[in-house]
């Protein structure tokens, strides 16, 4: 018995060092790591990873958002100013420059303050793919902004503006379709980038469905221009959940230049309620049996705590005199 | 036309038949095991288990699963996962048996190797148990290739290219095991029926073969003991509490069978434990990508219980490093042959030897870790000391047993 206890040691010593050098040792080793801010956006990262000639114009630009914080906005005199927003961010809203401007209703509820107010003021600098624009002859899709709305208080108005009113109860699914869905598909969640596919029915003489086709085709324009605009069309979201550590995934959704250096990817501004539901979105789709096995697990557990007991049982019925 | 009498009960019935009285004592009440043995020799009975599992929950996955280049992966990891009632339980089953098989293999195959059970009529035992260790790493590659992810296409690619022969440059030979220029539609519609078909039917064979190759040697025990079975059974059949004691053997079953189904107990709580709360490791992230063949992930490395054969073959240059690899992969069948002592004893009282196998269970150890690791600076330069190890503790195990004392 003991030294089966001892035999038994010794394989579970090697088993585990066996896991240890390939899963937590190895991931340490073949990731780069990537400190998160805690989805904080004062500028830090980008100023740290700028190259020298930009150092000084990314420190500018994030100590002006930082005064403009420090206005007091005033939501109805933003309201106003909102208006030219919505001229774009409104349902039905057509491609601009490659990308569909996303539905703003939950944005005081998902991005953070400091973000927003740093969007509007320069939207390639405040997404850090300023790199994108080098020579000013291609400007950000959202660049007319700067001259819609530059002054502080105009600034700092609209963003409290939807600090109030567009800051209701989010869903999951509203959370990654305004933050992400107009880029990425999720086909398990049944969205593309034009979001819910509609139900559509087939002629059933000729099995052919002409209103799923013209939808097709519409995701596929958008798709293409997308494409055309980032250098490749963004992946589906659908288990990116399972694809990527949610370090990783915190990370990347925070700062995507931190981890993917040169991405076309904006960064999207989620402040922590935004993230949380986004991710509760991504395991929705990514990890859909999580539920019930929680539900089942203990019960299987049990089930062979019990076999294990009855069993020893039955061996030391059987073993008992043979020594 | 034989005579039969009127049967009185049904086992009469079929015993009259095809013998089932006669198959009981062969198989169950008159094999004999040692009784001197401890829970290792239940991994034979574990394994079996572990198949059995994997191809109950092979069956339910293959309900579902879809073998095209467009729907396999949607038909893993969505319909089975969200429109199968329990699918996920299957895959998820099936994901970590396949990779607990071969950690109770690599179990099975050392403890043979620590308690010398290679030789002195057992070589037949080692060879059958080396074949299904290559029909398991076969099967567990094809499976790989199933979900078409870009683990599963990457590998698929880099495996494929083995073939090529490095210098040698067998394109051809590439072309034809990938029936495509690149892994495509052919290539997973022929690893499709390798793993639900071919192999699983040459290893149920095996198996078969390898029980087979046990019957008349006998298990080996802890001491390597010479058991005169004979009279050990006669003792064991005269039934007294007195003669049984003195008996060296157990019958398979229920004696043996009551220990191993008590140690599948214990082996089933961690894998259900692993099952419900632990299962990714068994499935690597990277293979969530669908595959693409414009995208190279940034680390290609095979499962874990491939490493060790996988940093045999890098460190080298390639035409070296394929004769290293071609190599690692059979040596192990030689084993009963570069083994020269004719002691059949535990490792511990083999003076030599006992070192010789701890050296190389670490090697495989140090081969396994860097095997995964991207092979830059100091990882590269243990690598390569390491498969150099490797082979010369596989050089240097015919002198060390040659010259080992008898026992």
């Amino acid at each position: 018995m003991n030294k089966e206890l001892k035999i038994l040691g010794i394989v579970a010593a090697f088993t585990l060092l066996l896991y240890w050098g390939v899963e937590p040792f190895a991931h340490s080793q073949m990731h780069k790591h990537v400190e998160g801010h805690g989805l904080v956006y004062d500028g830090t990262a980008d100023i740290e990873e700028a190259s020298k000639d930009k150092k000084e114009v990314k420190k500018k630009f994030w100590s002006e958002v930082k005064e403009i914080a420090k206005l007091k906005g005033d939501a109805t005199a933003g309201e106003a100013t909102f208006a030219m927003c919505a001229g774009c961010h409104m349902d039905g809203a057509a491609n601009m420059g490659g990308v569909t401007p996303p539905s703003l209703d939950h944005a005081g509820a998902i991005y953070d303050k400091n973000f927003l107010i740093a969007l509007i003021k320069d939207p390639a600098m405040a997404t850090n793919v300023d790199h994108k624009y080098p020579n000013g002859d291609m400007t950000h899709p959202m660049g007319s902004i700067t001259t819609m709305v530059s002054a502080p208080q105009d600034i700092a108005n609209v963003v409290a503006y939807l600090k109030a009113k567009k800051a209701g109860e989010v869903t999951p699914k509203e959370a990654f379709t305004e933050a992400c869905g107009r880029c990425h598909a999720n086909r398990y969640g049944k969205l593309t980038q034009l979001g819910e596919i509609p139900k559509t029915k087939s002629n059933i003489k000729t099995n052919q469905d002409i209103d799923r086709m013209k939808y097709d085709q519409k995701v596929a324009t958008e798709q293409n221009a997308l494409a055309e605009y980032l250098g490749k069309l963004p992946p589906d979201l659908s288990i990116m959940y399972r694809a990527r550590s949610e370090h990783f995934l915190d990370t990347f959704i925070e700062n995507p230049q931190a981890n993917l250096k040169g991405t076309a990817m904006p960064r999207t501004g989620l402040n922590h309620e935004g993230f949380e539901k986004v991710m509760e979105y991504l395991a929705e789709t990514g990890d859909p049996s999580a539920p019930a096995r929680a539900m089942a697990g203990p019960w299987v557990l049990l089930f062979f705590f019990i076999f294990t007991i009855l069993a020893y049982l039955w061996k030391q019925s059987q073993w008992r005199d043979l020594h | 036309m034989a005579h039969f009498e009127k049967a009185n009960s049904l086992n009469e019935w079929l015993d009259q038949r095809i013998g089932v009285n006669t198959l009981k004592k062969v198989m169950q009440s008159e094999y004999w095991i040692p009784k001197n043995i401890n829970f290792l020799w239940a991994m034979g009975m574990v394994l079996a288990a572990t198949f059995g599992i994997l191809l109950v929950s092979g069956i339910f996955l293959l309900m579902y699963y879809q073998p095209s280049t467009d729907l396999a992966f949607d038909s893993v990891n969505y319909t089975i996962m969200t429109e199968v009632g329990y699918g996920w339980l299957w895959r998820h089953v099936h994901g970590v048996g396949a990779s607990l098989v071969f950690l109770i293999i690599y179990i099975h195959m050392f403890t043979g190797i620590y308690y010398g059970s290679y030789k002195k009529g057992r070589e037949l035992i080692w060879l059958s148990g080396m074949l299904l260790f290559v029909l398991f790493s076969a099967e567990a590659f094809s499976g790989y290739m199933l979900p078409w992810g870009q683990m599963s296409y990457w590998a698929g690619m880099v495996i494929t290219n083995l073939f090529s022969g490095g210098s040698l440059h067998a394109d051809g030979l590439v072309e034809w095991i990938r029936g495509d220029y690149v892994p495509a539609q052919a290539y997973l519609s022929r690893f499709f029926m390798l793993h639900v078909l071919l192999l699983p039917l040459a290893i149920i064979g095996a198996i078969v073969f390898h029980f087979g190759t046990l019957r008349l040697p006998h298990v080996n025990n802890q001491e390597g003991k010479e058991v005169d079975f004979a009279e050990s059974a006669r003792l064991w059949k005269e039934g007294t509490t007195e003669s049984r004691r003195k008996s060296e053997v157990i019958p398979f079953s229920p004696v043996f069978l009551s220990k191993d189904v008590f140690v599948m107990g214990v082996y089933f709580i961690l894998f259900f434990y692993l099952v419900f709360y632990h299962f990714e490791f068994a499935m690597d992230p990277v293979n969530f990508d669908p595959a693409n063949g414009l995208s190279t992930p940034t680390h290609i490395y095979p499962e874990w219980y491939f490493l060790w054969s996988y940093e045999v073959l890098r460190p080298f240059s390639t035409d070296l490093g394929l004769i290293a690899f071609a190599t690692a992969q059979v040596i192990f069948f030689t084993l009963p042959f570069l083994d020269r002592s004719p002691n059949v004893a535990p490792a511990n009282r083999r003076g030599l030897f006992h070192l010789w196998f701890w050296a190389m269970l670490a090697d495989m150890l140090v081969l396994t870790f860097m095997g995964k690791l991207p092979p830059q600076g100091i990882w590269s330069t243990i690598g390569l000391v390491a498969a150099i190890t490797f082979f010369v503790l596989w050089i240097a195990l015919p002198i060390i047993t040659k010259f080992e004392k008898k026992l």
